[in-house]
């Protein structure tokens, strides 16, 4: 580890302390060409992924999933029929891997931790008011430390996008430091709400935002707007990543949510990471998918490819 | 002023109401056109489409869905000249406008001649109903090109099945222009699928796949080719129409055989004088 790179880090977390340093260096990040970062995208989504590669990137991405159920209508029954599905996604073969972590709403997450309990598989909760993130400070802490207190250990919370927009950079990230303080040793994903930021250059700006601020993963979206996760603003997240790791030596998670619904367009985002930031990344550790349909998707291609048969819709559970 | 080049057709698959290439990009020239050779991967989209059609093309009402084939017969009437230019008789797109119309015409008639009331020993009406099948894979016969192939489709779809229709390699040049003849009536896009090309290939990836619920080999002529694709639809337990005898008359009355084999029965228990 060199001098510079340990100045440059005391450098980085002392920005949170003004406003003004704050603003200073989240604008003085270099825009985003749009053109090259959509094209780049695109092209990254033409590889041809076959045989005993795509077996291997379909196992990953089932490892990845974070089976999510975010419904008003959810209940004790179906999240525990969701975390059962989560231990064992094809009852059918028991070498089919468990997924990286069920994901549900706070007052879900007790049920859920039963089942999980001892399994490897992480429990996520979503918290801080989700899915709009406007409610006091202190409602959204209350919500973290309930979340934690009944089990989770990761927990997904949303960026105050209004303050964000505004330009009170500074609030949004003493929210997340407080946020992190109150999630304890349960790790902590920031979700940004990429369809609401409006430009990339924004995407990159937050994404920084919640680095700088202690996030451990950056997600993109809710799911609860009609823009999800994208390629290129996920290709943008995993660039401040690996600037991220380059300039402090820490490591960040990305996890796309919502819209991912095809094994081809999680072999897609698998192929951009591998480009992007390199296999450091490729592991459910490091990388997550935010996603309900896309585990039956990833169970029927998996299915062909060890049956040689195309199967159905018919075979797998309903969630 | 140069002289005007003419454009030429491609004919395209058929699968959920758009005319794609294959996604394998290959084709094959049959009478001096050029035919889309579908691929495995063209099947499992195609019955994807035909999957997603299900719902509604079954829960429509069965005057709807009749009133739907009958704009279809017209349509085809309307397309005369342009199947006699592929060397299609007169005769033989007249006796398929009317076959069509026929099994139009049975739409909401078939649940009156195969369901009704059962007489039970206890107090509750039972009721039987016939139900579509579901998807159904369709090996068109070779000839007669065009009567052949509507013999095969309507009276799968009339009652509400969905189908991918594995077109004959020689005469894929009629299939593809019924696929314009459906496009341009008002059937939904799904209900019905064509794929172009070899049989050997798209068959048995239909015979086996188990999102698929029935299977019609009638136009599969080679035995060895039949018996494996009976024994891949086992699998899941398929229905399955066994190849027509080689003499077969298109002609005649066709009966009611091949709308009912592509029919479950729902049978309802109701408690009555409670």
């Amino acid at each position: 580890m060199t001098a510079t790179t340990t100045s440059a880090r005391s450098e980085l977390s002392e920005l949170g302390r003004s406003e003004t340093a704050l603003r200073t260096f989240l604008h003085g990040l270099p825009g985003v060409d749009q053109v090259g970062a959509e094209q780049r995208a695109a092209q990254l989504g033409t590889r041809s992924i076959k045989t005993t590669a795509k077996a291997q990137a379909i196992d990953l991405a089932i490892r990845m999933v974070d089976l999510t159920t975010l419904e008003g209508a959810d209940t004790p029954g179906k999240v525990r029929a969701l975390a059962a599905k989560a231990l064992r996604p094809d009852p059918a073969d028991p070498s089919c891997p468990h997924v990286g972590a069920v994901c549900v709403y706070p007052a879900m997450v007790p049920y859920v931790a039963e089942v999980l309990r001892g399994s490897g598989v992480h429990l996520a909760s979503v918290a801080t008011a989700f899915p709009s993130g406007q409610a006091p400070l202190e409602i959204k802490l209350a919500d973290t430390r309930a979340a934690v207190a009944a089990g989770a250990d990761e927990i997904d919370m949303v960026i105050n996008r209004g303050a964000f927009l505004a330009g009170r950079y500074k609030e949004v990230y003493d929210e997340i430091v407080a946020t992190k303080e109150a999630s304890g040793d349960a790790h902590l994903k920031v979700i940004l709400e990429t369809g609401e930021l409006a430009t990339y250059d924004n995407v990159r700006r937050a994404s920084w935002l919640a680095m700088l601020a202690g996030g451990d993963f950056i997600k993109t979206s809710t799911g609860k707007v009609p823009i999800a996760a994208t390629m290129p603003v996920t290709l943008v997240m995993l660039e401040a990543v690996r600037d991220f790791r380059e300039a402090t030596g820490r490591q960040v998670g990305v996890k796309p949510a919502g819209g991912i619904k095809t094994t081809k367009d999680a072999i897609k985002y698998l192929v951009m990471v591998n480009e992007t930031v390199g296999p450091d990344w490729l592991d459910p550790d490091w990388f997550r998918f935010g996603a309900s349909s896309l585990l039956n998707d990833l169970l029927m291609q998996r299915t062909k490819l060890t049956t040689g048969t195309y199967s159905g819709p018919d075979y797998f559970t309903l969630d | 002023m140069s002289e005007r080049v003419a454009v030429r057709k491609t004919y395209k698959l058929f699968i959920g109401g758009k005319f794609p290439r294959s996604e394998s990009g290959r084709s094959y020239l049959v009478q001096s056109s050029n035919v889309s050779l579908a691929s495995r991967k063209d099947a499992r989209d195609a019955v994807v489409a035909a999957r997603a059609a299900v719902k509604g093309w079954a829960g429509a009402t069965a005057y709807n869905r009749g009133q739907i084939l009958y704009r279809a017969a017209e349509m085809l009437e309307g397309r005369r000249e342009q199947f006699v230019a592929l060397g299609i008789p007169g005769d033989e797109v007249d006796a398929a406008v009317d076959r069509w119309v026929w099994y139009a015409g049975w739409a909401d008639k078939v649940a009156q001649v195969y369901g009704g009331a059962n007489p039970v020993a206890g107090p509750y009406f039972n009721i039987s109903a016939p139900e579509p099948t579901g998807v159904v894979a369709v090996v068109a016969p070779e000839r007669p090109a065009l009567l052949g192939l509507v013999s095969v489709i309507a009276p799968a779809i009339v009652t509400g099945n969905t189908v991918v229709v594995a077109a004959s390699p020689t005469e894929p040049l009629a299939a593809v222009t019924l696929a314009e003849v459906l496009a341009t009536s008002d059937l939904p896009g799904g209900v019905v699928n064509i794929l172009t090309g070899a049989i050997t290939e798209t068959a048995p990836t239909l015979a086996a796949h188990m999102d698929v619920n029935a299977i019609d080999l009638t136009g599969v002529t080679d035995a060895a080719l039949a018996t494996d694709l009976e024994v891949k639809a086992a699998e899941n337990l398929k229905r399955v129409l066994r190849p027509a005898p080689a003499d077969h008359d298109w002609s005649v009355d066709p009966g009611l055989d091949r709308m009912t084999a592509l029919l479950e029965t729902k049978t309802v228990w109701h408690p009555k004088g409670v």
